[in-house]
């Protein structure tokens, strides 16, 4: 086992997906159980596709991947979070349009600049060797930001995830915390897109959130328990990804959909007791 | 000098104008009762005194130093997620307004303050969502204390509630306006609580509108009306 992580490590490429991986997993739970809460899961969803159509803009056009991916999907967030709070459109399918549509310009364009190649696939469900020295330290920095962002704002997020109209009553500026929510979670999601994949990024905001659910019972032990199954399910995912040479980002998905199962059968068990 | 004044306030709701031309001063230390047939624009009312809607003409103000971050308020039960997992502490201090984003002493003992005197300090660390309807509407109570000191703003407070609870929390509001002084506006459909308790009772329905004490609303034709059998309590 010991020797098994050492030979690991010893792979740049695997310590750089790890530091990276772990930073978003943890954000992405922290932001999941609000987003999940507050019924913005789709907008996770949304927002990856829409990362996948402008990573593939970037790279055709040879510009710097996270930097024109960052922009474009903290907008696309504003936009979908203005779409499913007062749109004329209704909110789920207008974010069905847009994720459908950046896929279907994402794929055109990687197909007209190198061809349908292995680059499709690793974009769609993410590779461990997609992350270069200087994109490491960018996502490092990054997901410190949120995290510490999060933390400062911990309290009038959970006021506005709880009761939006309460908040906004007392004078608290809710619009502005949807805000910064919904940047937060772009930001997490271009990070983790490359390790984890844009179709399937948007389970390490979804699952954490719901497993911890089944089990606890206040806003700070969903929270942290979020964080830490979110983390430990990462690790694990990878270890097994490279053990039995499985794609990374789904074994991670993996991981968490045991981890739900075992989270329901314990909750299940709570319950009968 | 009036807490809040409405100076010929119409408030729109999606393009329809729901409520033409009110003019109302909610007095410092007062109890309103707002009543009403459905759709008559009371919600709207409490929206627009929150300040969550403008007024499409005429004006909402605040006087004597009320400040909109000051300003309690109960939401109807249907608002408020039922299944979220949060701790009755969490719910109570989410109520708690200041310049830091963090809790601190002074947040906490006012939270603490507010639980105590509603009693339900033995399930403060329980979950809000496997509480009775009688004990969240406690909490709810109690985050709405911990954001004001002065006004509270309540819609439906006893909706869905069984009668002993009910009279329960008439009896906590009632003490609040009281022993704190709290003015205290809210919408009801239990007349005859809202004639029992109410300083003054304002009868909102499409068009017409009655404004005053629970006397005058009696003799009204209105208020003999809506107020039925309820007339003789």
């Amino acid at each position: 086992m010991f020797d098994m992580l050492q030979t690991m490590f010893s792979y740049h490429f695997m310590v750089r997906a790890f530091v990276v991986g772990i930073l978003v997993s943890l954000c992405a739970a922290l932001l999941g159980v609000s987003l999940v809460l507050k019924r913005y899961s789709m907008i996770g969803d949304g927002l990856s596709h829409v990362g996948f159509g402008s990573l593939a803009v970037a790279t055709a056009m040879g510009l710097s991947p996270m930097l024109i991916t960052i922009p474009v999907v903290v907008l696309a967030a504003f936009l979908l979070l203005r779409l499913s709070s007062r749109g004329k459109l209704k909110g789920d399918a207008a974010i069905a349009m847009i994720s459908t549509g950046s896929l279907a310009t994402g794929v055109i364009v990687l197909s007209l600049s190198s061809g349908m190649t292995s680059d499709v696939n690793n974009y769609l469900f993410g590779s461990v060797l997609a992350m270069s020295v200087s994109d490491v330290w960018l996502s490092v920095v990054l997901a410190v930001v949120v995290l510490i962002l999060f933390i400062i704002f911990y309290r009038p997020i959970f006021a506005v995830t709880f009761d939006e109209t309460f908040a906004r009553a007392t004078g608290s500026h809710a619009e502005a915390y949807n805000m910064l929510l919904a940047f937060l979670t772009a930001v997490t999601i271009v990070l983790g897109m490359r390790v984890m994949g844009s179709m399937l990024i948007s389970s390490l905001i979804i699952f954490p959130a719901l497993t911890a659910m089944r089990v606890c019972r206040s806003f700070r032990s969903v929270t942290i328990c979020s964080a830490v199954v979110s983390v430990v399910c990462f690790f694990a995912g990878l270890c097994c990804s490279y053990l039995f040479s499985t794609p990374a980002g789904a074994s991670v998905v993996v991981a968490n959909i045991i981890a739900f199962l075992i989270f329901s059968l314990v909750a299940l068990l709570k319950k009968r007791a | 000098m009036a807490l809040i004044t409405c100076k010929k306030a119409c408030f729109a709701y999606e393009g329809r104008v729901i409520i033409d031309h009110l003019d109302l001063k909610i007095k410092s230390n007062e109890y309103l009762c707002v009543v009403g047939e459905n759709g008559s624009g009371k919600s709207t009312l409490i929206k627009g005194l929150l300040g969550l809607i403008t007024p499409v003409r005429g004006c909402v103000h605040y006087g004597e130093g009320l400040q909109r971050s000051a300003i309690g308020y109960l939401p109807q039960r249907t608002d408020v997620q039922n299944d979220f997992p949060a701790s009755v502490w969490e719910v109570v201090t989410s109520g708690c307004r200041g310049r830091s984003p963090f809790l601190t002493a002074s947040m906490r003992k006012t939270a603490m303050e507010n639980i105590e005197l509603l009693g339900i300090e033995s399930i403060r660390r329980q979950s809000f969502m496997e509480l009775s309807g009688g004990q969240q509407q406690r909490a709810l109570l109690a985050r709405a204390l911990c954001a004001t000191r002065s006004l509270l703003l309540m819609d439906e407070p006893v909706a869905g509630l069984d009668p002993l609870v009910t009279r329960e929390m008439y009896e906590i509001i009632e003490m609040l306006h009281r022993e704190r002084g709290l003015t205290v506006v809210m919408i009801s459909h239990d007349i005859g609580a809202a004639l029992n308790y109410a300083d003054r009772i304002l009868h909102m329905s499409n068009g017409a509108c009655f404004l005053g004490t629970p006397d005058e609303y009696r003799s009204t034709e209105l208020g003999q009306a809506f107020a039925g059998g309820a007339s003789h309590v």
